[in-house]
């Protein structure tokens, strides 16, 4: 099982954060990665067990069900149905927690998942450094805030 | 029944989980760095970290306050604890903090919430006390402690900001003012201007000298070095203090850095945080400060570049030097045949106390013979040697060769024509270490498998030169003599 967990923090309340990413089909209006989004079967967004089909913008295809949403804890996990990265049993989460001390947010992401032997750290470092990190960045340049 | 109050406050902390939590963790800590606890003890002589442990608390307004610890787990860096008794009304008190790493920044996340109940009327009153005085004021004075001295009253109050913006502070330093022989490199009383945006200001006690030092101070690279200058690439010691925008580093850290910007010879210095790396305690300065350029440059070598293991044959030459010792016991443990040269039979014992199985004692540049009788040809060459040797090089390597340049001692290398590596299907690399250790994720990685590899006897701890700052002069003469054995550090 490879654990992968990137942390930072958002100069925005987490109200404000958790407004830019609560959408489940809302990926391509956020996070520079991904190219299109939609939610299958016209499900609603934030209906349990939806199931979201996306391209990244290298064009590789992704489906993800939603597993978890919780607008009191600020928090949504996921699993990966289907994806060209050679993941098992992949379960994320990403969450916010405000940070009392200057109205801003803490923000994590991690992911579970199995994969081919040797294949660790390269995994590691495209779902932690790139997506993960990525999206991340994302948010902080979007609301603005400090050097980091 | 009273409805119970909530408060939760939570803060980021400039500085790493493990620093933060190594004083939250104690139960019995708070009178070292929280400004309304006048005394804390355990009672019953029970350690600090035993679940169910109590802790008398001696405010500094004189109220008294017990409380038991209920959980305390160093996994998810989390305390939990209630009051048992206090001269307080806090009634049903259940606290618990929780630290969480920050990746980005290498800073960490402290969330502290409790409930409690309060007599009638009193629940504003009370719970803006523990918001304010007790939690926020406690985040305050953790990163006081943190930053500063060792009691609450020696530490200096302010802002990471206002002690980065401290006064410049005097500094030893060694300074090229000509570029020449030894000599020219003269001892110097300077000041360290504070750190600026993204600089750690460290205190160096050992200083690494490496050849590269001595190609500044002869003038070969003036883009490097312009005149007048300070020479030197690496050292260790302790963070002064940080400039704005550096995170994941505090005062008295131990670090070590290697950087592309010299001006090593000194005893304060500011470096940009990125070439900065933790040292474990298991490291001590002198041995960080000659070997995190040479380890650094050896892990390249043997991982990157020369890709060496099981069955490959490498030569080294200057095998009893700094980078020579660590790359013959490195790749001895990696399964490599070693062959050496050195200029003395002093050097070549040590060389082979070092994994270096065969070992050429030549003054004057001859080996390939020796290479070829021994095991057929060099799959790889280190070459510290330049000129004087180039001939013998290309002769001692087996077809599909990689001759790597790593230095020039004996003279600047003519060029190389490219038809000839054709001969030999032969590669060759002229690499600069800083290449390598470009970005911090890049440097940390490369310095953690230096210090695992000293911890696990992969590398063995070469014999240290040491000399004082002031005697860069006499450090150098001996390197070029090639006189010394191991790798030198100055001592400031």
């Amino acid at each position: 099982m490879v654990r992968v967990y990137v942390s930072s923090v958002i100069d925005a309340s987490a109200d404000r954060v958790w407004a830019r990413i609560r959408d489940f089909n809302g990926l391509p209006q956020w996070h520079p990665g991904i190219a299109d989004s939609r939610i299958e079967n016209g499900e609603a967004a934030d209906r349990i067990g939806c199931i979201r089909h996306f391209h990244t913008r290298d064009g590789g295809m992704i489906r993800e069900r939603l597993l978890a949403l919780s607008d009191y804890d600020y928090s949504c996990t996921y699993s990966i149905l289907e994806s060209p990265m050679g993941v098992e049993n992949y379960v994320s989460t990403l969450k916010l927690t405000p940070i009392t001390d200057g109205g801003r947010t803490f923000a994590e992401w991690s992911a579970e998942f199995d994969c081919a032997e040797g294949r660790e750290r390269e995994l590691t470092e495209t779902v932690g450094g790139g997506v993960f990190q990525g999206g991340l960045e994302a948010l902080k340049r979007h609301f603005g805030g400090g050097r980091r | 029944m009273a409805t119970l109050q909530k408060v939760v406050r939570s803060t980021v902390i400039d500085a790493p989980v493990e620093r933060v939590w190594e004083v939250l963790r104690d139960f019995n800590s708070h009178d070292r760095w929280h400004d309304v606890v006048e005394r804390s003890r355990i009672e019953g002589g029970e350690r600090p970290d035993q679940v169910g442990c109590v802790r008398a608390f001696t405010l500094r307004d004189g109220n008294r306050i017990r409380e038991q610890l209920l959980a305390l787990s160093d996994e998810e860096h989390r305390s939990t604890y209630c009051i048992v008794e206090a001269t307080v009304p806090l009634l049903r008190y259940v606290a618990t903090l929780t630290l969480k790493r920050v990746t980005d920044g290498d800073r960490t996340f402290w969330h502290w919430e409790s409930t409690f109940a309060t007599p009638p009327g009193r629940e504003r009153e009370l719970s803006a006390m523990v918001a304010r005085d007790v939690y926020e004021a406690g985040f305050e004075n953790l990163r006081r402690h943190l930053l500063g001295g060792t009691g609450r009253e020696a530490a200096p109050r302010g802002t990471w900001t206002s002690i980065a913006s401290a006064a410049a502070v005097e500094t030893r330093e060694v300074r090229v003012s000509r570029y020449g022989e030894p000599e020219v490199l003269e001892p110097a009383v300077g000041t360290c201007p504070p750190p600026r945006d993204g600089e750690l200001r460290i205190r160096q006690r050992a200083i690494g000298v490496n050849y590269l030092d001595v190609y500044l101070r002869r003038g070969w690279i003036p883009h490097m070095l312009p005149v007048p200058g300070i020479p030197g690439m690496e050292a260790a010691g302790s963070v002064l203090d940080a400039g704005p925008g550096v995170s994941g580093f505090l005062p008295r850290d131990r670090v070590a850095y290697l950087c592309a910007q010299p001006g090593a010879y000194a005893s304060v210095r500011c470096v940009p945080a990125d070439c900065v790396v933790r040292l474990p305690d298991a490291v001590d300065d002198e041995t960080a400060a000659a070997l995190l350029l040479k380890g650094a440059t050896a892990d390249y070598l043997l991982r990157d570049l020369g890709r060496v293991g099981r069955g490959t044959r490498l030569l080294v030459h200057a095998a009893a030097g700094g980078v020579g010792l660590v790359l013959c016991s490195w790749a001895r443990h990696l399964g490599a045949t070693v062959m050496g040269t050195v200029s003395s039979d002093e050097k070549a014992r040590v060389a082979r106390e070092h994994g270096c199985e065969h070992v050429v004692v030549t003054a004057d540049y001859r080996f390939a013979e020796a290479v070829h009788r021994v095991c057929g040809g060099a799959d790889v060459i280190v070459d510290g040697l330049g000129d004087a040797a180039a001939d013998e090089n290309f002769a001692a390597l087996a077809p599909g060769g990689h001759w790597i340049s790593l230095g020039q001692a004996s003279g600047p290398l003519r060029p190389i024509d490219p038809n000839r590596l054709v001969e030999k299907s032969a590669s060759f690399s002229r690499p600069a270490v800083f290449h390598y250790v470009s970005t911090a994720a890049m440097l940390r990685e490369r310095a953690q498998r230096v210090w695992d590899a000293l911890a696990s006897g992969a590398v063995r701890v070469p014999p240290v030169g040491r000399y004082a700052l002031d005697a860069a002069a006499q450090a150098h003469a001996d390197l070029e003599s090639r006189s010394t054995i191991g790798p030198l550090v100055l001592v400031a």
